[in-house]
């Protein structure tokens, strides 16, 4: 991918405690505009938490967390406004038509209307389903829904997108889509941050981090991180560091 | 035949839409079976329909050898059910979900616990903490428990790891192992295939209709195209360009690879064709099939 070294999200000694809990323990990584950037770990291992420091819905105890040029210390409402936002509990409205949830989120976002009328005609163009404009959310098929939240997602051109799981629960072929969109994405220079359970799809990432404990236990190209763990697969490879660890 | 389940001609529909139509299913006591399929095929319906949760629009299904819709309070004692969504309580606690389901089955954890130790052990440290405050794959852990205590024949689970992590899956699934070996039959649904993989039969649902039942290995077995693996730098670009290929009808990312399938030319005249292209550094080899590619080639023909 077209990745440079312009450093879209900067993290250096983030510290995240709950009372006594230290959920994040001084984790310190960037990551480069254009980039498809894989954060993986165990249930409970942290990465929930980090996700919520870098798209502004949370503080940091201690550190310096800068995503899209905002600090996450004083600017989340910026940080909030700048990026894209998906988890795998789709964000959209079921009893709200396909073409209702664009507008209203196009609105929430800030476009004029004008935008949003350009824009939703692509969007629906693009993804093949102008024959579901108006029909409910709630009535399409789960494979659709996650385009279309994912292309909302993305409906005010943010520099980088946060994708939680997206991909949960979806079966082989429908998934497969999906990746084939992320990889549109990106070509198209936007930086994508993606958490995943599905190891192979750890494999479609440009660099991937795992976080096993509250810390980064591994991070870099999956390649060279199967080469340095002498390992054929991140599956093997995410074994190794997380099977070490005492799980909540 | 000593059948846990038998479904016959069982079909149910929501308005318009045909959730499940005409599926005929025999289980085995003792089989680990395993149930697969796009998102809305009629996975969950089917389940609910054995939970006795849903009646059938016609058909008729047989659980642990009563009738699905007059017996439904004796196989309701039977079986033990979990669906996808996290259906325990969020605000009690660990213990007290676990004490709230055996209240409800009428039975003693301590006497039962036999049945959830290697589960619930794992969960003791947290006994006190709110279940809505567990992680995913201790959800799963606490959700099963609570499906177990009471000793069930038949186990139903929906999609009981998704949202769990590759470790705790593996565990989950060792855990679903043992159980069998106790002799309870296990019905289990998954977008996961290497968890397929470790079914007796497996099933395959796609829009309501059943298009598949037999173990992995003859599903393996059955695949009868030729598959290719292809790696070079950028797969995405690969798997764009391989679409563009006249002899290959099948092509799809699987890992680190790109795989299809390559009709009526071998795979010569494919690098031929790759280096006339310019396509730079493509390397192929021909490969077995797994569960996943059996799944892919099914959907896709369909």
């Amino acid at each position: 991918m077209q990745t440079n070294n312009t450093a879209i999200i900067e993290v250096e000694n983030l510290v995240k405690r709950f009372g006594t809990f230290t959920a994040n323990d001084n984790l310190t990584f960037k990551v480069y505009a254009g980039e498809i950037f894989g954060f993986l770990g165990a249930n409970g291992a942290g990465k929930t938490t980090t996700i919520r420091i870098l798209s502004g819905l949370s503080k940091p105890t201690e550190g310096i967390v800068k995503v899209v040029g905002f600090d996450a210390m004083k600017q989340s409402e910026s940080i909030k406004k700048n990026i894209g936002y998906m988890s795998q509990r789709f964000s959209l409205y079921d009893d709200l038509t396909v073409i209702e949830n664009i507008r209203l989120f196009g609105g929430i976002y800030g476009l004029s209307n004008k935008e949003i009328r350009n824009r939703s005609d692509e969007l629906v163009k693009d993804l093949g389903i102008e024959n579901l404009r108006k029909r409910l959310v709630g009535d399409i098929p789960l494979g659709w829904k996650q385009k279309l939240a994912f292309s909302i997602a993305i409906i005010h051109r943010p520099k980088l997108i946060f994708l939680d799981e997206p991909t949960g629960g979806v079966d082989p072929l429908t998934r497969r889509q999906f990746w084939e969109l992320i990889y549109r994405v990106a070509k198209q220079g936007t930086t994508v941050f993606v958490t995943t359970h599905y190891m192979d799809e750890a494999e479609y990432c440009d660099r991937i981090c795992v976080l096993a404990d509250g810390q980064i236990k591994a991070l870099g190209e999956p390649s060279n991180l199967k080469h340095e763990y002498q390992v054929t697969s991140i599956d093997e490879l995410f074994y190794r560091i997380v099977k070490g660890e005492d799980r909540v | 035949m000593n059948l846990a389940l038998s479904c016959t001609a069982l079909s149910k529909k929501f308005g318009e839409i045909s959730a499940l139509q005409n599926i005929n299913i025999d289980v085995e006591r003792g089989e680990l079976f395993g149930v697969i399929g796009p998102d809305g095929g009629g996975k969950t319906t089917l389940f609910r329909i054995l939970a006795t949760l849903l009646i059938p629009d016609d058909g008729d299904a047989q659980v642990l050898g009563f009738d699905s819709i007059k017996d439904y309070l004796s196989i309701r004692k039977r079986i033990g059910y979990m669906p996808g969504r996290f259906s325990l309580y969020h605000d009690l606690t660990v213990k007290e979900n676990l004490q709230f389901y055996s209240s409800v089955f009428k039975v003693d954890i301590e006497k039962n616990y036999g049945m959830i130790a290697s589960v619930y052990d794992q969960l003791k440290p947290f006994a006190n903490r709110r279940a809505g405050k567990l992680s995913g794959g201790m959800k799963q852990k606490l959700a099963l428990s609570c499906a177990l205590i009471h000793k069930p024949e038949l186990l139903i689970l929906d999609e009981p790891t998704t949202g769990v992590d590759a470790v705790s899956r593996i565990e989950f699934w060792n855990t679903l192992d043992s159980l069998k070996e106790d002799g309870m039959t296990i019905l289990v649904s998954t977008p996961y295939m290497d968890e397929a993989n470790r079914c007796d039969r497996i099933a395959m649902i796609q829009k309501g209709e059943l298009l598949y039942v037999d173990s992995p290995k003859s599903l393996i077995d059955n695949y009868s195209e030729p598959l290719f693996a292809a790696s070079s730098l950028d797969r995405f670009v690969l798997l764009n360009r391989l679409e563009q290929v006249p002899w290959i009808d099948l092509v799809y990312l699987c890992g680190q690879e790109v795989h299809f399938v390559l009709r009526d030319v071998k795979h010569d005249k494919l690098l031929e064709y790759f280096k006339k292209n310019e396509w730079g550094d493509v390397t192929i080899s021909q490969i077995q099939p797994t569960v996943e590619d059996c799944f892919i080639s099914l959907m896709k023909t369909r």
